[in-house]
Parts: C-alpha cells; sequence; structure tokens
C-alpha cells in the first residue's frame, strides 16, 4: 500500500492533527513504508479464526448503580486553557 | 405521482440511573455546569470506563417488552469523531453486536387498527455533553455534566408510513420505557428524543428513497410537523426535477421546517473499533429469566385485564393505561371505591383529567390523590352525596379543602335520604304550586320536571334524586 | 547506600543503620550530580520526597513499617500523580498538573514508598530508543553515546545508574523488557490486568501493563507485590489474590522445563547477544533445569500485527488531548477545527503523529477489515502458539532485544527498523502474558537481556528463575563505569 500527500491529508484531517506542509512527503514515505511491513499480515490464512480482542477471554464486571463522586470543578478546571463561569471554552461553534 | 413515504425512527431513551453509565457521576438534571462531570465524564488522561449493572438490567427489560432478542453477548465499540461536547475524542456505543435486537411492537392506529413495527435493534451508549451558544466573548461555552448519561438508542425498521404512525410508535415506546420505569420520558429535558429517517418513493416502488435524516426533535408534535414538512419538500425536490440528497437536517420549531446542517455535512467516518477498555458483557439465561420475572404489567396485557376485571369498553381501557401513571391511579382509586370501575374510570378520564388539563397538572402530582378521589366515589356509591354533588366536592378538594368526608361535612353537603323529610318538602312544594298541579294533572306531564327542580332547589340538589322522583310520582299521581 | 538492593535498603532502615530521610537525601543528590548527564528525569520532587522519607520514619519507629516503606524511587512520568506534572514525554502535557492519582501511584504511597520524581520516556510511550520525549533523549548509563531503550527509559537508566534503587515502568511492546536488557537492569511486565491501568496515560489499552524495574529479581518481587491487585476502577483487571512474590523466590529448579523457540534465535540476532544468552540458560541447566527447543510459528506476524493494534487504539486514545479541558492549546484558535489541528500538530512530536495517523488509516472505512481484524486474528494465532508451547515447558527463553543499545541518532529515521528491535517482546503484549527480563552478561561491553516469558499469572515462577539464576551470577551487580 503506497500512500500519496493527498492521503496523508486526508488522514490528518481526520485525526485533526496538523502538519507542516514540508513534511507532508516524509509522512507519505514513512506511512507507506509501515502499511506495506503490516501487509505480512497477508502472508497468513486467518480464515475462520476469532478476532482476539483482549488477551484474556475475560467478561465485562459490572459496577453498583451508585454516586460516588461529587463536584470536583474547581479542581478539575485549575488544569484547563479557558473557562468562564464554570464552563469549558472553545471557538464559537455554528450549528 | 402518488408517493409513499417510508420512515424510520431512532429514539434515543436516557436511562432512569442514579450515576453515569461508565462513571459514579450523578445524573440529576439541572446541576450548575459542570459540577456532575467527574474524571471520567472529562476524560482525563488516564481514566477508564467501567459499566454500570443497572443500564444493563434496564436494556435486558426493554428487549424482552418488545419481543427483542437479549444479546448473550454484546460489545462496547468508540464511534471516533472530535466534537466540543464529546470529551473523548469518541463515544463509547454499540456497533457490531448490540444489547438488543430483532424485535417489534404493535402500534394501535387512530382508525382503530394495528400494526406491526419492526425493531430492528436497540444498543446502549453514553450521552454527549452540551455546547451553550451564548455569547462569551464570541466563544461557545461547555457543560459537560450530561456526558456519560446512559442513552438506549432504539432503532426501528423502515416500516413507519406517514407522520400520524411517526407519532403513535414513538408514544408507544415513550409509554413503554415509562411503564418499565427505565426513564422519566422527560421531553424537555432531553430524556426522550428522536431522529427521524425520511425518504419517499413512488407507490408500488421496492427500492427506498434517498433519505434525509431529521436529527434530535424532542417533541411528538414536532415529530409530525417534521415529517410532514419533509415529506412535501421531497416530493417538489422530486416533481420539479431534482434529487433528494442523503444529509442530516435539523428542525427548526419556531419556522416548522426542517434545514440541511451544513456544518456537518462533510461525511463522516466513525473509525468504530470494540472499546479495548471494556470487556464483552455476556448475559446468561438466569440473568435473563430474573429480568423477565421482574417485568410489570405492560400496557397491552394491562388494558385487556381493565376490560375483563373492570368491564370497561376497550376505548376507556385504552386511555386509562396511556400512562402507568394513569392506570395506577386508577386502579388505586377504583380500589379505595368499592372496586367500581366503571364509575372510577368517568372521573378518572373526566372530571380529573379536565382538571389536570385545565391547571398544566400532572397525574403523580395531582391535588386531588387517588385515595381521594375513591373515598369520594364511595361516598357516590353509599348514597352519601348524588353524582352533581360530588362535582362540587371534588373541586373542594381540588382547592385543597381536605378529603370528601371533610368536604360534604364542612359544607353539608350530605344527601337527604330520609323519606319523611323529603315528602315534607315536597308537601310544601306542591301547596306553593297549585296552578301547575291542575296542569301537571290536566295533562301536561312534562311539568314532572318542574316538580323534581322545585324539590332539589329547596334542597339546595341534596335530596336523594331517586327518592324525590319516587314520592313526588306518588303524590302526584298517587 | 546506593549500591545496597532494596531489600537490603529495607533492613537498614528497620533497622536504624539509616533513616528514609538520610536515603532520600542521598538519591536527590546522586540525581544532581549524575542526571544532568543522563536526562532521566523529568521532574524532581525533592520537598515532597523528603515529606514522605520523614512520614516513613515516622511509620517505621511506629512499628508499621511494610517492605517498601521509607524506599526512594521514581515514576515512569505516565503514571497521574495529584498535584504534580504528569508530562508522559510530549509538550502536550508539559502544563499538566494531573489532578488525581493512578492507582499504581496510590498503592505505592500506600506502601510507604517515597517518590523521588517522575521519569523521562519516549513520548506517550511510543519508541524504543527514549528519543522521541519533548524533553530529549535519554543516555544509556553504560556508554553515553547510545540509548537506554524505550519507551521507559528514563526508568531504567535511573535504577541502572544507582540513582534510585526502584522505579516503574509501563510495557506495551517491550518498554519494560527491552530498556532493562540494555541497561543491565531487572524489569517485570506481568500478566496483562494483574496490575491495574487506571491513571496510566493509555497507549495501547489492550497491550499496555504496569511494571517494575529493579536490579534484582528478589527486589522486583517486592515492587511487583505493591503495585499488583485487583482494581475496581479498571475493567480489565483482574479479580484475583495476589500471590506472596517473594515467597517462592528461593524454590529450587530442578525440573524446570525451558523451551527455546527456534523463532528467536534466528536472523537478526547479534552474535555477541546470542552467545551471552545462550550461556546463561546453561548456567540454568546446571541449577537441575531442562531444555526444550519449541516452535512458535506464528512469530513473525507479531510485530506487523502490533504495528496495527497499537496505533490503532493509540490513534482512538489520544484523541482527548483536543486543548479543550486540558494540555496544550494553541494560541489564537480562528475557529474548532484550527483550535484542534493546531494543539495536536503543536502538542504531539512527529512518531505519535505517524502513529495517529497510522492507526486513523487502518481503522477508517473500507480499511478496517483488511488491517484491524486481520491483525486480530493473527492475535489469536499468536496466542494460540503460545498456549500450545506452555503444554511442554514451564518458561520460554531467549534474547529480550535483538541487539545490544545503539547508537543515539541510528534508527531516528527509520521507523520500521526501530520497531523491530522490538521483535522478541512484543508477542508477549498481544498474547498479554507476563515476562522478564534480566541481566545476562555483556557484548562489546554493553549489557544483555535474558527474556524469560510464563504463563498467565506465573509471575512467581519467573522471579524464582531470575533469583536463583542471581544466585549465580553477578551480572546484576555490574555498576557502569562513573556510577559505582
Amino acid at each position: 500500500m503506497s500512500l500519496d500527500a493527498s492521503d496523508v491529508e486526508k488522514i490528518a484531517h481526520l485525526a485533526r492533527l496538523g502538519i507542516n506542509v514540508d513534511d507532508i512527503p516524509g509522512y507519505a514515505r514513512n506511512l507507506s513504508d509501515i502499511l506495506s511491513f503490516v501487509e505480512q499480515l497477508n502472508s497468513v490464512d486467518t480464515t475462520g479464526v476469532e478476532p482476539l480482542a483482549h488477551p484474556l477471554e475475560a467478561t465485562q464486571r459490572l459496577r453498583p448503580d451508585v454516586v460516588t463522586e461529587g463536584n470536583n470543578r474547581e479542581h478539575f478546571q485549575q488544569v484547563a486553557p479557558e473557562t468562564e463561569s464554570g464552563l469549558y471554552l472553545v471557538p464559537q461553534v455554528i450549528e | 405521482m402518488a408517493w409513499e413515504t417510508v420512515i424510520g425512527l431512532e429514539i434515543h431513551s436516557q436511562l432512569a440511573t442514579n450515576s453515569k453509565i461508565f462513571s459514579g457521576a450523578s445524573t440529576t438534571y439541572g446541576a450548575e455546569p459542570n459540577t456532575q462531570a467527574c474524571a471520567v465524564d472529562l476524560g482525563l488522561p488516564g481514566v477508564l470506563p467501567v459499566l454500570n449493572e443497572e443500564v444493563v438490567r434496564m436494556a435486558a427489560m426493554f428487549g424482552l417488552a418488545t419481543h427483542s432478542t437479549v444479546a448473550p453477548r454484546s460489545v462496547f465499540a468508540r464511534k471516533n469523531y472530535f466534537y466540543p461536547d464529546l470529551p473523548k475524542g469518541y463515544q463509547i456505543s454499540q456497533f457490531e453486536l448490540p444489547i438488543v435486537h430483532d424485535g417489534y411492537l404493535d402500534v394501535e392506529l387512530e382508525d382503530g387498527s394495528s400494526k406491526r413495527i419492526g425493531i430492528t435493534r436497540a444498543h446502549l451508549e453514553e450521552d454527549a455533553g452540551k455546547s451553550l451558544h451564548e455569547n462569551f466573548m464570541g466563544k461557545t461555552g461547555i457543560d459537560l455534566n450530561r456526558a456519560g448519561t446512559p442513552l438506549l438508542e432504539i432503532v426501528s425498521e423502515p416500516d413507519i408510513r406517514s407522520a400520524k404512525e411517526a407519532v403513535a410508535y414513538m408514544k408507544k415506546i415513550h409509554s413503554l420505557v415509562r411503564y418499565l420505569g427505565i426513564s422519566d420520558g422527560n421531553m424537555q429535558e432531553g430524556s426522550f428524543r428522536c431522529d427521524a429517517n425520511v425518504s419517499i418513493r413512488p407507490l408500488g416502488q421496492e427500492a427506498f428513497g434517498t433519505r434525509a435524516e431529521i436529527k434530535n426533535i424532542n417533541s411528538f408534535r414536532f415529530v409530525e410537523q417534521a415529517i410532514n414538512y419533509e415529506v412535501e419538500r421531497q416530493i417538489m425536490v422530486l416533481e420539479g426535477g431534482g434529487e433528494v440528497v442523503q444529509e442530516t437536517r435539523l428542525f427548526d420549531a419556531d419556522r416548522h421546517e426542517t434545514r440541511s446542517m451544513r456544518s456537518k455535512e462533510e461525511a463522516n467516518d466513525y473509525r468504530y473499533f470494540p472499546d479495548p477498555d471494556l470487556l464483552p458483557v455476556e448475559l446468561d439465561e438466569a440473568y435473563i429469566a430474573a429480568v423477565r420475572e421482574s417485568l410489570p404489567e405492560m400496557p397491552d396485557a394491562k388494558k385487556a385485564r381493565f376490560v375483563s376485571e373492570h368491564g370497561l369498553s376497550e376505548y376507556d381501557a385504552g386511555i386509562l393505561t396511556a400512562t402507568r401513571e394513569m392506570a395506577d391511579y386508577f386502579e388505586a382509586a377504583a380500589q379505595v371505591a368499592g372496586a367500581a370501575g366503571k364509575l372510577t374510570a368517568n372521573w378518572v378520564i373526566g372530571e380529573l383529567s379536565a382538571a389536570l388539563n385545565r391547571d398544566d397538572c400532572d397525574i403523580s402530582n395531582s391535588p386531588v390523590s387517588a385515595d381521594m378521589l375513591g373515598g369520594m366515589l364511595l361516598r357516590i356509591e353509599d348514597g352519601t352525596i348524588s353524582g352533581k354533588i360530588a362535582k362540587q366536592v371534588f373541586e373542594a378538594m381540588w382547592q385543597g379543602e381536605g378529603s370528601a368526608d371533610e368536604v360534604i361535612d364542612k359544607q353539608g353537603l350530605r344527601q337527604i335520604s330520609d323519606a319523611a323529610a323529603i315528602e315534607g318538602i315536597i308537601s310544601d312544594v306542591l301547596d306553593n304550586n297549585p296552578k301547575q298541579i291542575e296542569q301537571y294533572r290536566g295533562g301536561q306531564v312534562k311539568l314532572f320536571g318542574f316538580f323534581v327542580g322545585q324539590v332539589m332547589k329547596a334542597t339546595q340538589g341534596k335530596a336523594n334524586p331517586k327518592q324525590v322522583n319516587e314520592l313526588l310520582r306518588k303524590l302526584l299521581d298517587g | 547506600m546506593h549500591q545496597k538492593s532494596l531489600v537490603e535498603l529495607a533492613t537498614d532502615l528497620r533497622s536504624g543503620v539509616c533513616s528514609s530521610e538520610e536515603l532520600t537525601r542521598a538519591c536527590l543528590q546522586r540525581i544532581a550530580g549524575h542526571d544532568p548527564r543522563l536526562n532521566s528525569f523529568v521532574t524532581v520532587t525533592g520537598s515532597q520526597a523528603l515529606a514522605a522519607a520523614q512520614a516513613a520514619d515516622a511509620a517505621i519507629k511506629a512499628g508499621n513499617a511494610g517492605p517498601l516503606t521509607g524506599i526512594p524511587f521514581a515514576h515512569k512520568d505516565i503514571f497521574c500523580t495529584n498535584g504534580v506534572k504528569t508530562s508522559c514525554g510530549s509538550r502536550m502535557l508539559d502544563n499538566f498538573i494531573a489532578p488525581y492519582d493512578a492507582t499504581v501511584t496510590e498503592k505505592m504511597h500506600e506502601a510507604g514508598a517515597v517518590m523521588i520524581g517522575k521519569t523521562n520516556m519516549d513520548e506517550f510511550a511510543m519508541g524504543s530508543s527514549n528519543e522521541t520525549s519533548f524533553y530529549g533523549p535519554v543516555k544509556n548509563p553504560w556508554d553515553e553515546t547510545t540509548v537506554p531503550g524505550g519507551s521507559s527509559g528514563g526508568s531504567a537508566a535511573a535504577v541502572a545508574a544507582r540513582l534510585v534503587p526502584a522505579s516503574t515502568g509501563t510495557d506495551t511492546g517491550g518498554s519494560i523488557r527491552q530498556p532493562a536488557a540494555l541497561c543491565g537492569i531487572t524489569g517485570l511486565k506481568p500478566t496483562y490486568g494483574r496490575v491495574s491501568r487506571y491513571g496510566m496515560i493509555a497507549f495501547a489499552s489492550s497491550l499496555d501493563q504496569a511494571g517494575p524495574f529493579t536490579r534484582s529479581a528478589e527486589d522486583a518481587a517486592v515492587m511487583l507485590g505493591a503495585m499488583a491487585g485487583f482494581d475496581p476502577r479498571d475493567s480489565t483487571s483482574v479479580d484475583r489474590p495476589v500471590d506472596d512474590y517473594t515467597a517462592q523466590l528461593n524454590a529450587p529448579l530442578q525440573g524446570l522445563r525451558i523451551g527455546l523457540p527456534g523463532e528467536y534465535f534466528g536472523d537478526g540476532l547479534d552474535a555477541g547477544v546470542g552467545d551471552a544468552v545462550s550461556a546463561a540458560i546453561a548456567e540454568f541447566t546446571k541449577l537441575g533445569a531442562t531444555v526444550t527447543d519449541i516452535t512458535l510459528p506464528n512469530t513473525h506476524l507479531s510485530v506487523p500485527a502490533y504495528y496495527v493494534v497499537a496505533p490503532a487504539e493509540c490513534s482512538s486514545n489520544l484523541s482527548r488531548f483536543d486543548g479543550v479541558r486540558f494540555g496544550h492549546r494553541a494560541g489564537n484558535p480562528q475557529d474548532l477545527t484550527d483550535l484542534y489541528t493546531r494543539s495536536r500538530g503543536e502538542g504531539f512530536g512527529d512518531e505519535v503523529k505517524r502513529r495517529i495517523l497510522v492507526g486513523t488509516y487502518v481503522l477508517s472505512a473500507g480499511y478496517y477489515d483488511a488491517y484491524y481484524l486481520k491483525a486480530q486474528q493473527a492475535r489469536h494465532l499468536i496466542r494460540d502458539d503460545f498456549m500450545q508451547a506452555f503444554k511442554q515447558v514451564d518458561v520460554i527463553m531467549g534474547p529480550t532485544a535483538p541487539s545490544v543499545a545503539f547508537k543515539l541518532g541510528e534508527k531516528a529515521d527509520d521507523p520500521v527498523s526501530m520497531y523491530l528491535s522490538d521483535i522478541y517482546t512484543i508477542a508477549v503484549n498481544l498474547a498479554g502474558l507476563p515476562a522478564m527480563s534480566i541481566p545476562a552478561g555483556f557484548s562489546n561491553g554493553m549489557p544483555v537481556g535474558l527474556h524469560m516469558v510464563g504463563n498467565y499469572f506465573e509471575e512467581s515462577r519467573l522471579l524464582n528463575a531470575g533469583h536463583c539464576y542471581q544466585q549465580v551470577s553477578d551480572w546484576h551487580t555490574r555498576t557502569p563505569q562513573g556510577f559505582e
């Protein structure tokens, strides 16, 4: 699999990742290398093999429906870039 | 050309849990911004989700109540997209293996017929936060209190053929989740809302037309308006030689129209994959059997029982079972009233509903409780008051003047059923109206009503009407 | 004092030979003296450490001392530490003062251990050389022109240089074991689910696991005993009692069945490394172990499968770094997209961006089945290989890394060749098994690691094997020149 500059731009946008225009050819080359490398996976027939999402085939444990967390807003918002009246601020969202 | 409308609904019902689906933060509505968003809800680096057992139970209840399969194994997946009200950059939802699938619901239509609507799936997911667009120096404010509130997304088959059917189906689901006690169904607070997938096709054509998705409709009225508008719009587009674009549209409740959401126009690629922080949810038969055991009586079964047990008409039983609250109220009142089902039904559907409507009041907060209404009906049954006086008693109870017995005593509304006393009053009336007696006996039998009226007037309506009739007839005709 | 093992120091503390405060001051002094060269710490928490040491001394006096009370140690800067900067080696979190404690942080605190600082690491744990850190590379104490390995390079270098007796790390594809091998110390990656991941900044959730760095297996047993345990806040944590890892340390190795996979001794293995590893295995046979050749036929799939699964999970895990609630935010964003793309573009370094891009690509529409699903299937085959092998043997041994520490910058421009330095460690993460690297000699003057893989939850057996070997070898006591 070989990716070109426009592929990289498309993926970068999907990931909301700013990339310098000058770096795009380098990323395209790296990504193409990595993807051709992982295509070794195609050398093996996996028909009928269950995908393994977790090493231990455990099942989900359930939590009792109890409120355990209180208001910690001041503390959590100390690390926030921009807040106002308890809200996180972002550039105007137009719907 | 004749067009057929094809509609599928995706209903989002918040589940009425104490804590969030993956965290121990409270789900209470209306708190100060971000005071109910804990580390997990905020998606702080390093935090992990743990599933709330109650949401699993509630989803299973819904599945069993809609003849669906409750999956022995379901998997949470991440839906990846960036939006400021989505703290982690992905929503934890279910994709390939939802917890509930392949069920149906029978919906009663206005013409009395019934229609079966397929339920494709119902899956668990977390709600997002809220963007507040008031002007904060030209910025948008983000409140994440709602982030992580459990949602059941109920996806119907494209079996719905009109806006009215859509409303009937949505109302039925609304009633069902409230019956099950799994959602408060509060549409003003956004606990119950839907997206409608609407398309049209020439009547008789099998292939579906291109659909538009109308997002976030939060009232039954708006569902009807939005669909009707959208169908008209699509017909105009197609008949004008255009093509319907597959897109997301927003319903503008003020202008009664749908419009394209340009900001979200770009094609989304959600990159779903199983959430590696969560393991598959496995439910065994014993679990499902226990949930089945715990299911409350469903509306249809309740309705049938009301008909057979209380002798109600299908119509009345249908009204009384529309909500669990009304059905419970009815049964409680009827029991106090000594199983006077028909009478209780008339009062609940009549006076009570009118008063609730008039004062914009919910039956669960009715000033006249089921006990109070039943107590009053008991007094009609035992002849203490007449049906007419009862309306006066009811109004007094509504105004907070106490129980039926207290009102009857305080206002002296006890019915006069003493034959001697009534006879005395009748004699007075006859003595004072010799001319009318003459006319009556001369053949003007309609005047009988006049005498009844005079007796009731003399007793301020408290005389037992049946006795008045009997005694009058005896004295006049005797 | 810095040459003493953790267990020896614990004995000294309890018998009053030294106080935790003295010990902590000594560590701080060594860091001040040596770390400017190594760059193994991002943050040194001197005053907090001294306060904790005083509290530990009080506990020791009161007779409430556990095996870790008063022992100074360092946390990899991936564990959230309430009130202390937690950078994950990234500009993205350069300003992030964690507002809560990771479970591992809490547990070490409860054990009375004294956190002395946070160690340097590859950015978001993505790297095998510690060169991707925003804070610059860490140097290998054995040769400062070489890498310490990664991603937990700072934790490994700090222990190797005797700056601290122990440290924590995380291992997603070898990030504990490979730096342990390259720095000549002991590193243990437990069974997936044995140590809580809560508060450990996620790289690849289904692979990440925390573990200790120490000089000896005995010390590792003590550290693991404190770190391990069920955590209701982590759905993937396993609800199972924690073994007493020190109890079996001295059990005889008579009859221990060692498996040697042919795949781990083939092409690509540096001859000097191979020789050292073979010599170490021969020592085990002298201790009574038997050796069997085994095969793990799907080994060649492990690096490719890993470089699909890990980037896929990381691309999603790192979406939360969006400049809204914490972390780096670009100046004067014009609109939402600008806020996201510039904050993330500025906050993340090259390798992180590469992996996010690969992960985004393999999950995107049309490619999911070909890459992600296929990799998860390969993962199943890889685990089945191990399960097959453990029917015949108790421990699988081989080299931890194909070569000794390479030169700084040597592989920086070639991601694939960098990825291959984890070829022997990655399969273990895909299968979720416990594994350990212990010092096993030298090649060209640089340390070589012996890799030991056990069956699920058999950490005790690995520690036992490592400890017995360390009773008859002294590689783990060798100290790099200049740090004696």
